[in-house]
């Protein structure tokens, strides 16, 4: 699909030396490194189209309970109805409506999601990148931290801390995120290890800038494509952990929802009210395609080896 | 290579040991054991009794001494400490488990790495081909699917399929039936039918995320130089894909899945929870739910045995492989 357009793409990126540059010097128009990530985005269809789609569905779930008539809470729609003009999604055995409930689920989804992501890039970048950048025992100390941190079960940690305080999304978000930034460290440690080599840090060392603006300054916004595309990958993470611990009870709680709460409420009832189970999972399924498409698209953008060209 | 092997195990042990008394720490915060083995008797349970019970989980002496008694007499004497069910011995119950779990996860991860390394290769030689499309889609979908909804949608579709033919050929709960008929036959037929479901919904969730993995370290390998040299050498492209380029993507995907299977020896948890699966997952979540402190901690040191194992056949294997990675 988009043979002829990457390899142009590529020489605007890395200006051929060849004598061929001197032709295409008219042609070819100036961008910056994110115009050039941009554009390699917008070409990846799948991708763009998932952006879309996700972003729909985060406005409909903080914004959706406004609007719809039914609240999560409500109990004045029949029991068990598999689809009706008010109820598109069917109802609960108490009166429930389906649509209500999964898109305050998902809204709680969400959040977490969102509060994980936070938490686990927050930490977990620059701490790689110091890792990274100091090398030899400070290194070697932070990362046996990781390892530590690497072997404790998340379920016996959710259950520490989400029994007893009501399991809210704050509190779930917590304990995901304060295992789950151990995996963004180690990425970006590996990336910054690279990085550390070579010649503009050096430059940087010999101007007499100092560690942190190394850090914050040279090396993490290089290290950016490997961030944001770990920040999705966490989005979708989070949102299956999340629905993994809502089907051990260590989740969000009722009588509050989450996408995760829903399914496994539901899951006893499959033979009886398949929609209580199937309409909730496909949300959870919706929402982690999209966003893990968008970061795959992301992936390719950022890192033009991962593009083959014919040569 | 001997010397960085031992330095590596050593290096294992005070993690070992810091992450141990973590999670006897956090054992405290999940709840009372005695609490929760006794409330709600009726005629409740003498106050001797509950006395005798807390003398022999140690559970009012200092944490400090707790944790010391623990680990003096697993050192020491093999005994790793008192469960909550008075007679339940731990040890005999993590070996026996771990083998059910192995049972498990060996098959799995097996049935992943095939289909991964497959398709994976597939993919990245026909990148932004229908294929590619296809493969990556299928891949995706299976890595945006919650583990235990993958496996109640098995369930249901076995538990169809069975009613439907009247046939019991998949059995949804359990590593065995609880009376298994007589027979070689029928034993074979019995370990198959329960390993079956369970393995294709833990196979399929590892699959997706190592078929991406096989088709970006294919697509880097193709990429290089030397494989451009190697067909610029006039060689045969079957020969330079094969020899040159696929043994050289294989040697990733050899960590990982060592990685792999370490991780998820531990932790099957909600597949094996699914289906009822007696296994090292699911004894950690009864664990949990009964605060049974001993059980969790022997838990703990199986598991982070086997990642620490795995960690270090990872890193041994891709010296091995690779002769560019070398370990002073």
């Amino acid at each position: 699909m988009s043979d002829i357009q990457s390899s142009s793409a590529t020489q605007v990126a890395t200006p051929a030396g060849s004598g061929e540059r001197v032709e295409r010097e008219f042609t070819v128009k100036e961008r910056r490194q994110w115009q050039i990530v941009l554009r390699r985005f917008l070409r990846h269809r799948l991708a763009v189209t998932s952006l879309i789609i996700f972003g729909f569905l985060v406005v409909l779930a903080f914004i959706g309970p406004y609007l719809w008539i039914h609240q999560y809470t409500d109990l004045d729609s029949g029991s068990s109805i598999r689809f009706s003009g008010s109820n598109p999604m069917g109802t609960d055995s108490l009166g429930h409506d389906l649509f209500a409930q999964v898109l305050r689920g998902m809204q709680q989804s969400l959040k977490v999601a969102f509060l994980v992501t936070l938490l686990s890039t927050g930490i977990g970048a620059p701490y790689g990148a110091i890792a990274g950048y100091f090398g030899g025992r400070i290194d070697a100390i932070m990362m046996r931290i990781c390892d530590v941190l690497l072997t404790l079960p998340l379920f016996l940690v959710a259950g520490a801390l989400v029994t007893g305080r009501g399991g809210s999304v704050l509190t779930v978000a917590l304990v995901l995120g304060l295992l789950g930034w151990v995996v963004d460290a180690r990425v970006v440690r590996g990336v910054v290890l690279s990085l550390r080599e070579q010649e503009f840090i050096e430059a940087a060392r010999a101007l007499g800038a100092g560690t942190v603006r190394i850090v914050f300054r040279h090396l993490l916004p290089n290290a950016t494509g490997a961030i944001i595309v770990q920040i999705t990958l966490n989005i979708a993470a989070a949102i299956l952990a999340e629905a993994g611990l809502s089907f051990l009870g260590l989740g969000v709680q009722a009588p509050d929802t989450s996408l995760g709460l829903l399914v496994n409420q539901a899951r006893l009832a499959v033979d009886t009210r398949p929609w209580l189970f199937y309409w909730p999972g496909v949300m959870i399924i919706l929402i982690a395609l999209t966003i893990n498409f968008v970061g795959d698209g992301l992936r390719d953008a950022f890192d033009p080896r991962q593009t083959r060209q014919r040569r | 290579m001997i010397a960085y092997t031992i330095r590596r195990v050593l290096v294992s042990i005070p993690i070992l040991l810091v992450a141990s008394m973590i999670v006897f720490t956090l054992t405290l915060f999940t709840g009372d054991p005695i609490q929760e083995k006794y409330a709600g008797r009726n005629p409740p349970v003498p106050a001797q009794t509950i006395a005798n019970e807390r003398a022999r989980l140690h559970l009012d002496e200092p944490i400090v001494k707790q944790y010391g008694n623990w680990l003096k007499n697993l050192v020491l004497h093999g005994d790793w400490g008192p469960s909550i069910n008075g007679t339940d011995d731990i040890g005999a119950e993590l070996s026996h488990r771990l083998l059910v779990t192995v049972r498990l996860v060996m098959v799995a991860m097996l049935l992943a790495v095939v289909l991964a390394v497959i398709t994976g290769v597939l993919s990245a030689t026909r990148q932004y081909s229908k294929l590619d499309y296809s493969f990556t889609f299928i891949g995706f979908v299976f890595l945006s699917m919650p583990t235990f909804w993958i496996a109640q949608l098995l369930k249901q579709g076995a538990i169809g399929y069975n009613e439907g033919t009247g046939n019991r050929v998949f059995f949804t709960l359990g590593a065995r039936a609880d009376h298994p008929e007589p027979g070689a036959w029928n034993t074979v037929a019995d370990i198959f039918g329960h390993l079956i479901l369970p393995t294709i919904s833990l196979a399929l969730i590892t699959y997706a995320a190592l078929s991406r993995f096989q088709r970006a370290s294919m697509l880097e390998v193709l990429n290089s130089d030397y494989m451009r040299l190697a067909r610029a050498k006039g060689l045969a492209p079957r020969r330079v894909l094969v020899r040159h380029g696929l043994r050289t993507a294989l040697i990733p995907m050899t960590t990982v899945s060592a990685l792999g299977i370490a991780a998820i020896i531990g932790g099957a948890v909600i597949t094996e929870s699914v289906f009822q699966w007696n296994g090292m997952g699911l004894y950690l979540v009864k664990s949990i739910a009964l605060h049974d402190r001993y059980a969790v901690m022997g838990w703990l040191l199986i598991s982070g045995f086997f990642v620490i194992v795995g960690n270090l056949v990872a890193d041994i294997l891709y010296g091995i492989l690779d002769p560019r990675i070398r370990y002073e």
